[in-house]
Parts: C-alpha cells; structure tokens; sequence
C-alpha cells in the first residue's frame, strides 16, 4: 500500500522491541466482543492511483462546470476567476501540509500570512481588527449574535429580511438552543429594503440588529441611520457581507458606523467547490476584541529582538477555558485564508476597484438587456453585481428549462424560500468578470424561449 | 481561584546574547533562510499582479450614491513579487512534506497527492452549491459514497455530512440530543465529560446550554466508571466520551458506561478526533455510541492546511438519526436529492435544522473518498496497525529515559504519553519541545491532556518509516538526558528556526493585531 | 482591619461592613504574566463563592470568586489598565474589588494569613 512505508520486516523488528506477537495484539484493551479479526466485509480492498482517480473522474463527470455553460449563480457563493498563481502558492507543502501555528518559531509563514489576512480584512470592512477566519459567512453570523449578547447581555437579535435564507436558518438553529430570541420576517418583493422596520422595532432589550450588504435580493443601501438608531439603543449594528469584492465599489460597513461586520470570503481566491469549505470573515473593534471568537495572530518580538508573530490572546479559547470559552470553535479556514490573502495581494487596491467596477459595468449590461424580454421585469433600483428579476411564472421551472440548454440562469428564490409562494416568482442573476457578453445573450434568448 | 492550566508559558532566554544567531548579514538574510517583510511595507496602492480593464465612468452607476470614495488601504504586488513573497513564507514554516510531525491529537501523516488532484477537477471544484440537483449528480454522489463509507466503517446507521470541523461536528451530535430530549418532553441538561477531554467537548457542551460536569480518570489513565455510574441519574443528558482517549488509550468500560447511560435514559457521545487507532478494528457502533464525530482531516487524510479547513462529519445511531440536521443526501431511483428545507418538511419534520449555509466541506469529501478508496477494508485496518504498532514503538523505545505514566498499564493507541516527571531543576516540557526544533523536528503536542504534568503526547502516525521514527528517537532520547541532568542550556532553544522565542506576554498585553504603518 | 484567606487564593482586608478583594501573591506566580484583568462594575450584587472578576495571563484564565456576598463598591480600574499591577504587587496595589459585607458571619470559615501561607506551602 503506497500511503504505509513499514515493510514485513520492519514490523517484525518493532514488534520485538515492543514485545507484542502481533499487531493484533496491541488491541488487547479492546474488549473480544468488539474487536473485528478482519477487514470489514461487504467493502472493497485497496486500489491503485490510477483505478481511484477512473472512479472520482467518472463521479466528476456527472456534474456540469460552470466554466462550461453561461452562469449566472450568486446568492452568498460567487464565480470568480482565479489567478493561476494562488493556486499554485497554497499548494506549496509548507502551507498545505502545516498545522495551526502553535509552535511559532518554526510557523512564522503561515502568522505572517495571518497578520497580513487580518489587516486585509479590517481594511476592506473599514473596521479596527479582525480575526484570523472561521468556517464560513453563515456560522460567522451566528458568532456575531452570540458575540454581540456577550456585549450588551441582551438576548434579541433582529435579522433584516434582506439577510441570507440560509444564514437565518442557522441562527435559528443556534438560538433554538441558547437563550437567544430571533426576530425575522422573509423579505417582501419591493426595491427597497426594510431598514425603516428595523429602525423601529429597536429597543431596550435588542442585542443586535443585523443586515446584509447588498442584501439578499442584490439591493444597497445606507446603514448610516441604522447604527445611528442601535447605537441610540445600546444595541450593535451587525453587518453581513456575502460579496466582498463588492467593497471595491461600495463604502464599506465600517465607515458606516457597524459595530460587528461578518461574511463570507470565498469570492477571493477560494472558488466555489460546491459549498466548501468557504472562508468567514470577522472583524469589529478595538474595544470589543476580548469578546471576539476565533483565532488571533498578534505582532511580537523574540529573544534576539526581531519582530515575529505569534498566536495571542488564545485564553478566550477552549482548549483554556473549556466550558467558559468565547466559542467551542477550535479550527479556522487558514489555508482559503491564505487564498483570499494571496488573491487579495494580487489585485491590490487598484485591481480590487478595477475588479469590482467590471462586475458592476458588466451587471448594468445584463440587467439592461434583460428588462427588454416581455415577461421579466427587473425589480431592483440598486445593485452591484446581482439583482433580482421577476418573472410571470414560477422562477424554479424556467431554472430547471434553462438548465437542460446548459443555461444556469440563477438562483430562484423558489430554492432559496420554499414556503414563501409570494416570492416563487423571483430569480437571483449574478453577473461576474467572468461573464462574457455572449453569456449574457444566451441568457437572454433563454429566457425568452421559455417564457414565450 | 480555578486555574486552568494551559501549554504556554514564555521563559527568556539565559545568557541571550552569547548563544544568539552568528554574526549579522547586511539583509538580516541567512543564506537559505531568507527574511521577509510585510505586504504592507513593499506594496504599493498603484501596483497590481492582475490585468483587468480599466474601469470605464458609466454614464449612472446603481450604487445607490454609496460608491466608495475612500482609499481601502490595500497594498498590490505584481505576479512575480507575490510568488516570491508567499514562496519566502512558506519557507519559514515546518510541515508533514518535510519531516516527523509528532503532535499528539492532532494526527499528522501524508497528505496524498492524488487526493489534491481530484479535488480540483474543475466538475468538483467548479460547481456552485446551489446549482440544479441535475447538474450536480455527481458532487451528490460523493456526498452519498462518503457517507456509506463512513456509516460501513463506524457501524452507525445515519450520518450527517454538513459540519465544518470537529468542533462543529460535535455541535451537531450535541444539537441532536437536545433536539431528541425536547422531542420526548425531558428537560435533562447535564452533560458528563471526563476531565482528559479535548477542551471543546464543555465548551461544546456549555454552548449549546448543557451544564457539563467532570468525570475523574482512574490511575490507569482512563475514566472512572464507579464515578460515572455513580452520578448517572434522570438529570444526566449525555456523557461526552473520547474513545481511544487523549491519554492514548481505549477506554475498555466505554461499553458499560454506554449501557448506564442508556438504561436511564442518557445519550453517548463518542469523540472521535482519534478514530485513526481504531478504523476497520472497532465499530463504534458495536460499543453503544449515539453520535460521533470524525475528522476527516484526522483519520482520513485531508491537508491541515496551517489551521484549517477541517472537516467534521457525524454518525448516528436509530435513536438519534431523525434529528440529524438538513441539508442531505438521499438516493432514489431517479438519482441523488438533496433534502432541503422545502422536501424536509413532509418527511424530516424532526430535523434539528441547518448547521451551515450549504452542504459542508466538498473538497474535503472528495478528499477524504479518493483516501478511502486508495485504502479500501485491508489498507485501512492496516492503517490504525500501524498507527498503533508506531506509537508504542516509540513508547518502549523511550520509557527508559521519559516518565510513561500509564506504560505499565499495556500497549497504548496511536499515541503516546510522557511527563516531565524526570527532569531536572528549572527544565520544562516547553523547553525539551523547543531543543526538538532546533534537531529539525515539529515538537510533540505539549501540557496536553491536563491529565498529566508537564504532558507530551507523542503521535507518529502510520505514514512514518522505521528509519524516520529511529531518527527522532535518537534525537529525543539525547534530550531526554539532557533534561534529566538539567542543561540549562535546552531554555535557549530553537537557536537555528527562523525566530528564537516569541514573547507572548507582550504579544497579549498589547495586542497589535493588523499593521498600523510604520 | 483584619485580613483573611481562601482556598481559592484570594485575600480579603475587612474594615468595618466593607471589605477590599485581591489574589495572593502565591496566586499571581502560579499564573504567570498576567495580561488582562475585568473588575467588577459598582452596584454589582456578588454571592460568596461565586464568579466576580477575571484574571487572564499568558497561560491561564480564571476566574476570581468573592469570598463573602455583598456588593460592589468600587473596582480596581489600575490594573484593568496596568495588568502587570498584579505581578507587581497583587496583596497591595493589585486589589481587584471593594465591596459591602451583607453577612459578616460568612468570614468565620476563613483563613487567617499563618494559615494560608501554610496551606499555600503544603500545594508546592
């Protein structure tokens, strides 16, 4: 077996020395009645490189690239294109095959790339700190609510319905278990947000309120007013952001007055691997970084004076406090970390803003031409690279119709709300660099064949 | 006061100037060991490594007047200075591709290659999770063949795909539990963890709203079953059990534990962050598990990766299956579906909910099945063989010159356990962990479990040659002496890493946590 | 004033109903440099042997139990601040609270200072 280097001999050397018979031998603390005297029936021995790779290409086979069809999904996943460069880099065995920096000396790569992640990120959320990543967008909006009840020892959380379906299923997940309290309402199919419900349903007892930016039907607005009515109110501002790329366009949560931004970072550099792992991205301020999950890297310096860096603040974790941790989270995302970070050192800031007009130019250009289709009306007056069409029909069908012509026309808010029939209309469109006119032609007369 | 005890503890060097680096170069630079400064401090906003179109004024943006106006603050390098620059980091990193990686707990053995190669085929890694179910049979069918393995492997009859690491997974099993005890009415909140535990089974416990309460060790390094069964009772939800556990052994009343817990009405939960030991020689299944979690980075082989991602699928048991969170995997005659919140309803009413915006960690599954089915039923017995036989080669090859303090107890599992009980005046753990640095090794996992003073916990893993174990054990025993005779000299070490010891008070005291410019 | 001990290792100097809270020296070097310390906010109702601060060093986080119920006066913003205030001098100017004693008879399972640094002694 090419994965196991202990040759017969070898085994029969170190049993000696061990003073065992058998391999076999060793499980002599597993009761008899437990212990399995062969390989489990009914599975297949081992194979070859070959034989292996046949079997996984064959499953790949099955499934359709979005390299190979014009796509147009977004909806908290986002097709990027990715420079061959970052690939290569996070392939390199010293960070792929590296654990968590716990022994310093000897990991100062990867708590560089850390220190420079978590500058990254606090920059493009306009925000004093950040941490060195968690899962994924969905769970980092969980540890902000818990997070901002930590602060204000308050136990309500509002969700704005512009925030992802998803995210809101599993913060109702967690708060089924906690003492938290939800308040949610699905969104409703207007240009316009809900920030003015928000605002008035904020009091005494809220915690937090959090919103997404855009939010989930691909619309902007100012948060400005939003923390300034939390604020008012002792609560948090929360912030949810699935695209960052967008923050190349858009002043940034931070700069309006949020006090927790979170998000996913899988636009960047991570791809979009059917789900995961993605990247969370969290970051709040200086004042409230004991009271921040996950893992930190901080500047030092070491015995000879040189400046290092080093895993710190690390008595807020489990493995310290147990059960008084911040959060039972033990594993960040350090190597979609280390991709976001290389793809963010690529574009830099002026190929972060170029970046990010190309996929509002390119958004406005579909948006257009989709509106001139008789049946599809655009219902957004903002966007940045996503938006939402309605339809005259149910979204889920035209999905499925566009997709037997290898057209993945989006993401259906049928999918995304399956008890919400007022929305089954809707479909998400989301336009990418990696769009190309042609694509958003093939769109176009799809959805025209299917709605004539 | 309650003081938990924790690995760190930053000692100054003695004598540090006399023992320093040799003479400085005019770059700081040591031939191949090369320094390397921050992006912030050779980027520039005006460089990039990236050819994108310039961006064009439209004649009415829809940024509804929130286009941003002020600068990010991110620096850009081109291609061949970014290549450089992380190519230079990653030089200054130790990794399983470049030696023994001994830690404890952690399982480090030889990421395959082939397992990378799979992941990124782009009908993988190129598929959005919302995509139509008919375009994505076969990410589907990855999530299902997994699954099958796992449930075949561990003798469990569901499983749940969607946590995101170990931590996660078991907040999925924990989640499950409370969602079954709610279903029946009972109002039970007590979780029994044994003191050797990893840290985030309480602070698993604790977060989903369980009091946890610790179960003490016996002198033979396992949980004490008369204790357990004695605070075994109506109030009791679940004891969290690590099988083998953090001392490196198998908790042989694990089975009658299961039985207690049961007869009055309890959960078990099986940690299962050291199943390597065990895979295709024990079904945890057979030993009365509930819920288990398993890293698929541990057992199964996919990339650490500098801290993550991870992987934590759960199996469960009948009793616990109905409220395995959504989305997941189901075959029917007419291929694979993905059973979200809409199909959930009519038939997985009891589901405990969704744990993650997607279906979890796709490119780990195909990682970890192309692992699998490289191993198939006898590569993977022989695995935890030799993970086993490993470690205890180690064990008996160290006992002479390390305290062992449950060597006389029998073999051990996959890894093995020393103390710090020899060694002379001033010498700690931490200092015998940084002179293995300095001999080219990653040191073992340090003042874990808490079990034990001054613990190492020394995993070598299956995928270690004879030579390349006879090599550290050559370099550990001469420590070893060292720290009994009380070298001073060992609380100077690493001399020859990248940095010598970071001081970690002043990294707390002050955190300085992004750049702020010079 | 009288000052008396805990087997949790705090001290607490009692002057006539209030009474001022610390770690004892033995405490601040079995935990190492500390880093962070969170006091109690004034008007805080602390029940004996309950969680009332914490203490953070680089190795350890714990928390700091009153060692008699009562409420708090006033706490130690120096070393909220300075950290390091508690190594320096946790029996003096590293006092973590003061506070109202509501039940005065809650001091007689106490240590008195020869008795502690015996049992402090008797750990080592």
């Amino acid at each position: 077996m090419r994965y196991l280097p202990l040759t017969d001999t070898d085994r029969t050397a170190m049993l000696e020395i061990v003073g065992a018979p058998s391999i076999e031998a060793l499980f002599a603390d597993v009761p008899e009645a437990a212990r399995l005297q062969a390989p489990i029936p009914g599975l297949p021995d081992h194979a070859s490189e070959l034989v292996v790779e046949r079997h996984m290409a064959r499953l790949a086979a099955r499934n359709l690239a979005a390299a190979d069809t014009p796509f147009f999904l977004g909806a908290g996943a986002y097709r990027h294109h990715i420079p061959a460069s970052v690939d290569h880099l996070i392939q390199r065995g010293e960070f792929l095959t590296s654990y968590t920096p716990y022994q310093p000396e000897i990991a100062q790569g990867t708590l560089q790339v850390l220190f420079e992640f978590q500058t990254q990120v606090a920059r493009l959320y306009g925000c004093e700190v950040a941490n060195a990543s968690m899962y994924d967008g969905s769970t980092a909006c969980w540890e902000a609510i818990s997070m901002a009840r930590r602060i204000t020892r308050r136990e309500v959380a509002i969700l704005s319905s512009g925030l992802h379906p998803h995210y809101v299923s599993v913060v109702r997940t967690m708060a089924r278990f906690t003492a938290d309290t939800v308040s949610y309402n699905p969104p409703t199919l207007s240009p316009t947000g809900d920030l003015d419900q928000l605002i008035a349903t904020i009091d005494d007892s809220t915690s937090c309120v959090v919103v997404q930016y855009p939010d989930i039907l691909g619309r902007i607005a100012d948060l400005s007013a939003l923390a300034e009515a939390a604020h008012d109110k002792g609560a948090l501002l929360v912030v949810v952001v699935t695209e960052p790329v967008a923050l190349g366009a858009l002043h940034s949560p931070g700069e309006m007055g949020a006090d927790i931004v979170v998000g996913e970072g899988q636009a960047l550099g991570v791809g979009l691997q059917f789900g995961g792992p993605y990247l969370g991205l969290f970051a709040t301020r200086e004042k409230f970084v004991r009271q921040m999950p996950g893992r930190l890297c901080g500047e030092t310096l070491d015995a000879d004076a040189r400046r290092g860096f080093v895993l710190t603040l690390s008595t807020r974790e489990q493995h310290i406090r147990r059960e008084k941790a911040t959060s039972n989270i033990c594993t960040n995302s350090g190597l979609c970390a280390l991709a976001f970070s290389i793809h963010m050192t690529l574009l830099g800031e002026r190929g972060l803003r170029a970046l990010a007009a190309e996929n509002h130019r390119l958004a406005c250009l579909a948006a257009e031409q989709l509106a001139r289709i008789p049946g599809v009306k655009v219902l957004n007056e903002t966007w940045f690279n996503e938006f939402t069409v309605l339809l005259d029909r149910d979204a889920r069908e035209i999905v499925r119709k566009l997709a037997e012509n290898c057209v993945l026309a989006g993401v259906s808010l049928g999918r995304l709300y399956p008890d919400q029939p007022q929305l089954a209309n809707g479909l998400l469109v989301a336009v990418t660099e990696t769009t190309t006119q042609q694509d958003i032609e093939a769109l176009a007369a799809g959805l025209q064949e299917a709605l004539a | 006061m309650n003081i938990n005890e924790s690995g760190w503890r930053p000692e100054r060097p003695i004598d540090g100037d006399k023992v320093g680096p040799g003479a400085k170069t005019f770059t700081g630079n040591r031939a191949l060991m090369l320094e390397e400064p921050l992006i912030f401090e050779i980027g520039g906003a005006d460089t990039t490594g990236v050819d994108l179109p310039e961006p064009r004024n439209l004649d009415s943006d829809r940024l509804g007047g929130l286009a941003r106006t002020t600068p990010i603050g991110l620096p850009g390098l081109s291609e061949p200075e970014t290549v450089r620059h992380y190519t230079r980091l990653s030089r200054q990193n130790y990794a399983i591709d470049l030696g023994l990686f001994p830690l404890g707990s952690c399982t480090m053995k030889h990421n395959p290659r082939l397992n990378e190669k799979v992941a990124r085929l782009p009908d993988f890694a190129d598929i959005h999770p919302l995509a139509p179910i008919s375009t994505v049979q076969g990410a589907l069918g990855v999530i299902h063949e997994l699954g099958e393995w796992l449930k075949a492997l561990t003798g469990m009859t569901a499983g749940a795909m969607s946590p995101k690491a170990g931590a996660h997974g078991e907040l999925c099993g924990l989640l499950a539990i409370r969602a079954a005890l709610e279903a029946q009415g009972d109002a039970r909140r007590v979780v029994l963890v044994p003191r050797s535990a990893h840290g985030t089974n309480p602070a698993t416990a604790a977060f989903c709203g369980f009091e946890v309460e610790e179960i003490p060790a016996n002198a033979d390094g396992r949980f004490d079953l008369a204790a357990l069964k004695a605070r075994i009772g109506p109030d009791v939800a679940a004891v969290m059990i690590t099988n083998p556990n953090t001392c490196g052994l198998f908790e042989r009343d694990f089975r009658a534990a299961a039985d207690a817990v049961h007869a009055a009405g309890g959960y078990v939960y099986c940690d299962g962050a050291n199943f390597n030991a065990i895979v295709g020689r024990v079904r945890p299944g057979e030993l009365g598990v509930d819920a288990m979690h398993i890293n698929l980075h541990k057992t199964f082989s996919t990339p650490h990766g500098g801290g993550g991602p991870g992987s934590g699928p759960v199996v469960f048991s009948d009793a616990l299956a109905p409220y395995a969170p959504l989305p997941f995997v189901e075959q029917t005659a007419e291929g694979f579906l993905l059973i979200e919140e809409e199909t959930a309803g009519r038939n997985h009413a009891e589901s405990f909910g969704r744990m993650t915006a997607f279906h979890g960690q796709m490119g780990m599954f195909t990682r970890a099945l192309a692992y699998i089915l490289s191993h198939g039923a006898d590569g993977l017995r022989q695995v935890s063989g030799d993970a086993v036989l490993n470690a205890n080669y180690i064990l008996r090859s160290l006992e002479d010159v390390l305290d062992a303090p449950f060597a006389a107890s029998g073999p051990c599992m996959h890894e093995a356990l020393f103390s710090d009980r020899n060694f002379g005046e001033g010498i700690s753990t931490l200092d015998v962990a940084k002179a293995l640095i300095d001999e080219g090794f990653h040191p073992m996992t340090v003042y874990f479990p808490l079990v034990v003073h001054g613990a190492m916990l020394v995993e070598p893993t299956e995928t270690e040659s004879k030579a390349s174990l006879d090599q550290f054990l050559g370099a550990m025993r001469q420590i070893a002496q060292r720290a009994r005779l009380g070298d001073q000299t060992l609380k100077c070490c690493p001399l020859e890493a990248p940095r010598r010891r970071l001081d970690e008070t002043l990294a707390a005291r002050q955190p300085r946590l992004v750049w702020q410019g010079l | 004033m009288t000052r008396y001990f805990t087997d949790e290792h705090e001290w607490i100097e009692v002057d006539g109903d209030s009474a001022t809270v610390g770690i004892t020296d033995h405490a601040q070097a079995q935990l190492g440099d500390i880093v962070f310390v969170e006091v109690p906010r004034p008007g805080t109702v602390l029940a004996r042997g309950k969680e009332a601060a914490v203490v953070e060093s680089v190795k350890a986080a714990s928390d700091i139990y009153s060692p008699v119920s009562g409420t708090v006066i006033e706490g130690n913003s120096a070393i909220e601040d300075d950290p390091a205030l508690v190594n320096a001098d946790a029996e003096g100017a590293g006092w973590f609270f003061r506070l109202t004693i509501a039940d005065p008879g809650e001091l007689d399972g106490l240590m008195d200072e020869a008795a502690y640094r015996q049992f402090a002694t008797d750990l080592a």
